[in-house]
């Protein structure tokens, strides 16, 4: 028996507004939309009460993001949050937050799509927050939970990266995972020393004033700035890679899949395991920048590769390049906003991917 | 534990999530690990209301229930609805007090508790959740009696420890109840 | 024997989802009934909003699109511009128009454009569980102000339709209480002649609708409509709020 002493019994999207608040965030602005009003909820009860508390319900998504620029200039830690038709309201200012390079945190728990879609949840934003998903040459780091401890964590993992690299995070969440409960550890993520907050906007007393801008006409210095903004994602690229690699040590067959569709796919790899299948999982929990050195060191023993998605198969393009063809694909997938496969349902198809494509006799 | 799963139902106002939650908290006490999902949304506006929560030992893949092994229906349309999923086998827990009919189902154990009639011994129709919870306690063994009042406890404000006392005492008179029919 | 009440032709064969007591059901019906008078339905193009109401293209058998959320009075300038001689009918929650679209609502007034507006002020977001709204009054608690609105955080309610009277391209609004027989009467008839100022192509018109949300409101169907009378149609009066054709 596992003790239990320490843990509390929390839906994703309160583990999400907890540890937001524990991490020192004590501004969120946000608008409603299902399946995440549980988050602005929690911060209209909670934020007011505290001394440097401040919530507000902003006119729309749009508005919403533009107030996160405001209180992130400040320097202040800062939260927004919704699901994917509000996220898409948001692209414009999360382009100026990358330009800017202000740090928040921007949570989606993701929903169907396109248009208004439905509520049930769905993987199909992918593309949306590793592609940059407004106008610009930009990245945002995005992390993807998989249990409702894990966006606890990640959540306080958010914030301190956004303040390290100056910009937007992103968390990937999932309608299933904000809706779920289960059993969480408050536990506080190890505060390493991050760096001044020299560019705020806090009133220029006794100092020069500063300035927080994207137009940038003179000549040269644009390209500049994005060759800054680059060697900074480069920089991430090179630290801040997460996954979790699943029985792989003796795998001929890996699974790749993230978030909600990764734990489902570890239920069914136990299954299979059982018959004696070789089958193994890479977690990918950085989506951006993607941890393409763990699956090509993976392809080195492993010669098959299964992409599991709740889509028609985003995170596929990514997979493709990290193996630059050292192994083959093959995809399993279906458009969100549907049915949530079970472990039987995948159980059946690395069975089959494995018979198929590994151990081509039965 | 073996990977349990447990669906409960009814319509809005009956107390489903507070059961759901009490369930899953208790679990979680008793040392094992759990997953408590509601369902949302649409679903929610026809008024009805369930939740599924899955017992296990082990990691939990998915929080959700094709075909639980247990099925507690606190109403007739849950009961007409979910009796389909139940697992074949599994054992289907309804309030005999506002249920009628017959399953169609015969591979699977139906087991008839008046959480309504009890509720209303009890002086309080509100209290049929616990009743009902704590008759599920000791029918399946999946959950002690000890943790579920304690779960009880995170669900009330100190100002509510009246509220608080009565659905412990539902849930213990549920428990002592079935236990005492089963001698 | 005499018919005296039957189903309004162009209501299709589909139960409503809103919830009992609810005003949209009222809104509908009414909608559907006027849209049967004259050459309405033949020219009429509606835009749903993103609210309970987005399903009306399931109930009204006339043309509907939906748009984003907020976006009605946009899409409805399109329309209009695309086919000037199409009655076009935005269908708006408090949250759609008067929140996230309030830009679009706003322009589009100031514009003058010929389309015509059905605002529906429930005092909350309906249907992603009943947050706060631009229209909740000051005191009224709501899943994100559970002490109640209070205008210090929260802000003061927005009587959008009082700033939109005011604007030289608007020919009409009135605001009515959906609570008895005769102010139903009274909607209808302003919807009438809302359609009858757009045709006549006098400029933007809107009814805005007091209407019952006994779900969030946690009140009984009954008790709603007294709540609407006693005490929101106290801060949203009910009347013609300009009519520059009258004037
Ligand atoms: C961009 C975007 N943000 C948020 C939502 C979620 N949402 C759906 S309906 C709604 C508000 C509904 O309130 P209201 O307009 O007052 O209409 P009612 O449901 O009360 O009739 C919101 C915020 C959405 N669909 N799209
Ligand atoms: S939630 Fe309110 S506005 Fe929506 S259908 Fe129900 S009563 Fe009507």
């Amino acid at each position: 028996m596992k003790s239990s002493a320490n843990k509390v019994l929390l839906s994703g999207n309160h583990a999400l507004a907890e540890a937001a608040i524990r991490s020192g965030c004590h501004l969120y602005f946000g608008y409603p939309i299902t399946p995440q009003n549980e988050i602005p909820e929690f911060m209209s009860e909670h934020l007011p009460k505290l001394k440097d508390g401040g919530f507000v319900q902003a006119e729309s998504e749009l508005a919403a993001i533009n107030m996160v620029l405001g209180a992130a200039a400040t320097g202040r830690r800062v939260m927004t949050t919704s699901s994917s038709p509000g996220i898409s309201l948001m692209q414009e200012g999360i382009s100026y937050l990358a330009a800017l390079e202000l740090p928040c945190v921007i949570a989606n728990m993701v929903r169907g799509g396109p248009g208004l879609g439905n509520i049930v949840t769905s993987q199909s934003d992918y593309f949306q927050s590793t592609r940059g998903g407004g106008h610009g040459d930009y990245r945002t780091i995005t992390l993807a939970p998989c249990t409702v401890q894990e966006i606890y964590d990640l959540t306080q993992l958010a914030f301190y990266l956004a303040d390290k690299y100056r910009g937007p995070v992103i968390i990937q969440g999932e309608g299933l995972l904000g809706q779920m409960s289960e059993p969480v550890e408050l536990r506080e993520l190890e505060k390493k020393d991050l760096p001044p907050k020299d560019w705020a906007l806090t009133g220029a007393k006794g100092r020069p004033g500063r300035m927080l801008r994207s137009l940038i006409l003179e000549e040269g210095v644009l390209e500049e700035h994005n060759w800054k903004l680059n060697r900074k994602y480069k920089e991430i690229e090179k630290r801040e890679k997460r996954s979790e690699s699943y029985r792989m040590d003796d795998a001929s067959l890996a699974v790749v899949a993230y978030g909600s569709v990764a734990r489902i796919a570890k239920g069914a790899i136990k299954r299979v395991r059982e018959e004696g299948l070789k089958v193994g999982m890479i977690r990918p929990i950085s989506l951006w920048p993607f941890p393409d050195e763990a699956i090509r060191k993976a392809a080195e023993h492993v010669s098959h590769f299964l992409v599991m998605e709740l889509s028609c198969g985003q995170m596929i393009e990514d997979v493709r390049m990290a193996l630059e063809g050292k192994a083959e694909v093959s995809f399993y997938g279906r458009p969100g906003g549907g049915a949530i496969p079970n472990p039987a349902e995948f159980g059946r198809v690395i069975s089959r991917n494995y018979y198929q494509k590994v151990r081509k006799t039965r | 534990m073996k990977l349990t799963k447990v669906v409960i139902s009814g319509f809005g106002g009956q107390g489903i999530m507070m059961m759901g939650y009490a369930l899953a908290n208790a679990v979680m006490k008793d040392g094992h690990q759990v997953t408590l999902l509601p369902a949302y949304g649409a679903e929610v506006r026809g008024g009805s209301a369930n939740c599924t929560i899955a017992i296990s030992d082990d990691e939990i893949a998915s929080p959700v229930a094709s075909a639980p092994e247990f099925i507690v229906v606190m109403s007739t349309p849950a009961f007409l609805r979910f009796q389909n999923y139940l697992k074949s086998g599994g054992t289907l827990i309804l309030n005999s007090s506002l249920i009628e009919g017959e399953t169609i189902r015969e591979d699977i154990k139906v087991i008839p508790v008046p959480a309504g009639k009890w509720a209303l011994e009890l002086g309080d129709l509100r209290m049929a959740n616990c009743v009902m919870l704590g008759a599920f306690a000791r029918l399946t063994g999946l959950v002690t009696l000890k943790s579920l009042e304690e779960a009880l406890v995170s669900l009330f404000p100190a100002r509510k420890a009246k509220l608080l006392e009565l659905n412990q005492r539902a849930l213990r008179f549920g428990y002592q109840t079935i236990e005492k029919e089963e001698k | 024997m005499k018919k005296v009440f039957e189903r309004p032709r162009l209501l299709k064969p589909a139960t409503f989802h809103f919830c009992p007591g609810c005003g949209h059901n009222i809104l509908h019906r009414v909608i559907a009934e006027v849209m049967e008078e004259s050459d309405f339905r033949d020219r009429a193009i509606m835009i749903a909003p993103v609210g309970c109401a987005v399903l009306s293209y399931f109930y009204l058998d006339i043309d509907v699109t939906e748009a984003p959320h907020g976006r009605c009075t946009a899409v409805a300038t399109g329309i209009k511009r695309a086919i000037p001689n199409s009655l076009v009918l935005t269908y708006q929650g408090d949250g759609d128009l008067a929140s996230i679209g309030a830009g679009e609502t706003l322009h589009a007034a100031g514009r003058g454009e010929k389309v015509t507006t059905v605002y529906v002020n429930n005092t909350n977001y309906g249907m992603t569980g009943g947050q706060m709204a631009p229209t909740t009054m000051i005191n009224q608690p709501t899943t994100t102000c559970s002490a109640g609105r209070n205008p210090e955080k929260d802000g003061y309610p927005l009587d959008l339709s009082k700033i939109l009277s005011t604007l030289p391209g608007v020919c009409y609004v009135e605001r009515v209480a959906l609570t008895s027989p005769a102010n139903v009467m009274k909607f209808k008839k302003a919807l009438r002649k809302a359609f009858q100022y757009q045709t006549e192509g006098l400029g933007y018109s809107l009814i805005e609708v007091l209407s019952a949300c006994p779900t969030n409101w946690k009140l009984s169907p009954v008790d709603s409509l007294k709540w609407i009378e006693e005490v929101m149609a106290k801060a949203y009066p009910p009347g013609v709020l300009v009519d520059r054709k009258a004037e």
